[in-house]
């Protein structure tokens, strides 16, 4: 469905909220692959319920801008990296797992995080 | 003519080799690492894994034309170019000149979290930039492991990997991928699985507080191979894995003979000395004269306008030049000149791989005709007895090809037998000289035979070993009723039989004086008896005269009174007749 516009897609919610922080996101993919496809759909699905009007996705293409991996440290594909707020968290994997993304993007408590 | 055509054959089968350009790593492999395939180096922590993929990338890139890229998963650029800079390697330069590309892999736990199903293209997509930035032939991978500490799904990361290992080979790069030793197993993740190829194990072991580094080639699919644990070395040339020449007998040998220095010596071995490019021993109990013998030969040596390289492992340079001078051997003329070079260092200061390294490397670059180690049985104080003995072996065979002629000393024990060397080097040298104490009547003199002189007649006779101040003099020993006396008892003995022949031959003067005296007494004896009888003689003729005289008188007067009486006339007749 959203083949073509995933390609560095740049996605803005104009209202951004004045209390909330400003969440600046980048996926990192490599083609149109299904594990991207299906990365960039669950990302945008918590995002619309977690972080609606403050947020921003950039997706790379790494095959399109393979430079750009080093950078961020990419490994693996897809990697969901949160450039703000600091701390810089990196998750990688198609995200269908919303509990360990939210963890991992700390909108939700983890074990981790104690 | 069977070797002969399997060779190319190998060949054909895509056998080709990408040498590393580690000095003796090439020699056991046959060549070097398998073209075109990945080879798993492994290893415990700080074993040399990084600095040996390090070294293979940068003599690829630098002496084979051969670019390559470094993929650290552990170290950061700025760590790594610092870390092997001690090598001699400016991976800053290499980096400008586009000959190697280097890319830094974090892996950091803490930072990850995995929601989901990935992959690893994106470590494809760097690699692959990098290969093609500087159009790479070799590639490492240190260490790689990494990535399971990094990231939990391991069914995910052993099918990546064996994705990365065969696309490595599609891409038809020469790579080296370390990995961390595991308990039981090579690696940690039992790489070996997906790296088939070739597989080298380092090894870093300490005994005896003495450190010794070691590299084995566990498996080389489809070639030969050196399968023995061979000891390696770092240092500022890198990486050197022992031997640097394989061990033979093959060397050429030589009829041409070396002045031992010491003319009586070279008269023991009949013919003029050592053979060039033999090995000999010097053994001997503590102050025996060993390092004199040694000195001697390296001033022969540099007196003949030969290079002498003086392996010191007990004393100073200057001691020695000292010591020798006061036997009237000078050496730092030779010094001075650049015929003879020290090297001192202690024997335990290092382990035995790193001194037969440095004596290689002092040999190929000195280039000397005579060696002098001074003394052997040190070095087994630097490793156990079997290594010592193993690193002689390939030092003599060594040197042995590059023939030279090697004076080694070594120090016996009176009380393991004498004939015997710590380091049992006794059965490789070709020419031993054993030094002896002899204690008699309250003194210590030295003695010096031959045990053993291959290949020449020599002489099988002790000989008093002097060291005078014009240099180690030789002399027969007193062997008489009293065994072998030496040094004063010699002289002592040598005096009483001096006076004993003056005794014997005043006796034989007197004895020939009494002779002649007789035989005077005797003759003048003779004269007399002769003098006596030719009186008697004289005496007898005159009466036998008178008395003829007196017959011819009474015949005479006879026949006259015949006459005159007028008797017949026979007695004239008579007389006619008559």
């Amino acid at each position: 469905m959203m083949m073509k516009d995933m390609a560095n897609y740049l996605e803005e919610d104009s209202e951004v909220r004045s209390d909330g922080e400003f969440w600046s996101l980048r996926l990192y993919v490599a083609g149109q692959t299904p594990k991207s496809v299906a990365a960039f759909a669950n990302l945008k699905k918590i995002c619309e319920e977690h972080l609606v009007g403050r947020y921003q996705i950039e997706v790379i293409d790494l095959i399109e801008q393979p430079q750009l991996a080093a950078g961020d440290q990419i490994l693996a594909i897809p990697t969901l990296v949160r450039k703000l707020p600091e701390p810089l968290r990196r998750i990688v994997g198609d995200l269908r797992n919303t509990e360990r993304t939210l963890v991992g993007l700390h909108l939700k408590p983890g074990k981790r995080d104690a | 003519m069977t070797t002969s055509a399997r060779e190319p054959r190998a060949e054909d089968l895509g056998l080709a080799k990408a040498p590393s350009g580690i000095e003796g790593l090439d020699e056991i492999t046959g060549g070097g690492l398998p073209r075109g395939r990945p080879t798993l180096v492994c290893g415990s922590a700080g074993c040399g894994k990084t600095l040996l993929a390090m070294e293979f990338l940068v003599r690829g890139a630098t002496e084979f034309g051969e670019p390559g890229v470094f993929v650290a998963f552990e170290e950061t650029p700025g760590e790594l170019a610092q870390n092997v800079r001690s090598l001699g390697f400016d991976l800053e330069q290499l980096q400008e000149q586009k000959k190697i590309a280097l890319d830094y892999v974090r892996v950091e736990r803490s930072e990850i979290e995995e929601a989901g199903d990935y992959d690893l293209e994106g470590l494809f997509i760097r690699l692959g930039l990098a290969i093609d930035s500087v159009g790479a032939k070799r590639v490492v991978l240190d260490t790689i492991e990494v990535l399971f500490s990094g990231l939990s799904n391991a069914a995910i990361l052993r099918a990546e990997l064996r994705r990365l290992f065969r696309w490595l080979k599609d891409k038809g790069v020469t790579a080296v991928i370390t990995g961390e030793r595991g308990d039981g197993k090579l690696t940690r993740q039992g790489l070996e699985e997906y790296v088939s190829d070739c597989v080298i194990l380092l090894d870093h072991r300490v005994a005896d507080q003495v450190s010794t580094r070691r590299l084995r080639v566990v498996k080389y699919r489809g070639s030969a191979h050196g399968t023995n644990e061979y000891p390696f070395l770092i240092d500022e040339d890198g990486i050197t894995v022992m031997p640097i020449t394989s061990l033979s007998l093959q060397h050429e040998v030589s009829d041409e003979r070396v002045p031992t220095g010491i003319p009586r010596l070279d008269t023991m071995l009949t013919g003029g000395g050592y053979y060039r490019g033999s090995t000999v021993l010097v053994s001997g109990t503590a102050g025996s004269g060993k390092s004199s013998v040694a000195a001697h030969f390296a001033n022969a040596a540099c007196r003949r306008g030969e290079r002498c390289l003086y392996f010191a492992f007990e004393e100073s340079p200057g001691q020695i030049v000292r010591n020798m001078r006061s036997i009237g051997q000078d050496l730092q003329p030779w010094v001075q000149k650049g015929l003879l070079k020290f090297q001192a260092s202690r024997s335990n200061q290092f382990g035995l791989e790193m001194h037969l390294a440095s004596i290689h490397k002092l040999v190929q670059t000195y280039d000397p005709q005579a060696v002098v180690i001074d003394p052997i049985s040190n070095l087994s104080q630097a490793g156990n007895r079997a290594e010592a003995t193993a690193m002689l072996t390939r030092l003599i065979d060594y040197l042995k090809l590059k023939r030279i002629t090697a004076v080694m000393t070594c120090l016996t024990d009176a009380k393991n037998g004498l004939e015997r060397t710590d380091a049992d080097v006794s059965s490789l040298v070709d020419t031993w000289l054993l030094l002896r104490d002899i204690e008699l009547s309250g003194e210590r003199n030295r003695a010096m035979y031959i045990l053993k002189s291959r290949g020449m007649a020599h002489s099988n006779q002790i000989r008093e070993f002097l060291l005078t101040s014009e240099g180690i003099e030789l002399t027969d020993v007193y062997l008489g009723d009293e065994g072998v006396l030496t040094g004063s008892a010699r002289q002592a003995q040598e005096a009483k039989e001096r006076a004993a022949d003056l005794f014997r031959q005043q006796q034989v003067e007197a004895r020939q004086r009494e002779l002649d005296r007789r035989r005077d007494a005797l003759e003048a004896r003779i004269t007399a008896l002769r003098k006596e009888f030719e009186a008697e003689e004289e005496e007898a003729r005159r009466v036998i005269g008178q008395e003829r005289d007196r017959v011819d008188t009474v015949e005479e007067d006879r026949a006259r009174m015949g006459v005159s009486r007028r008797a017949e006339t026979e007695a004239p007749v008579e007389e006619s007749r008559s």
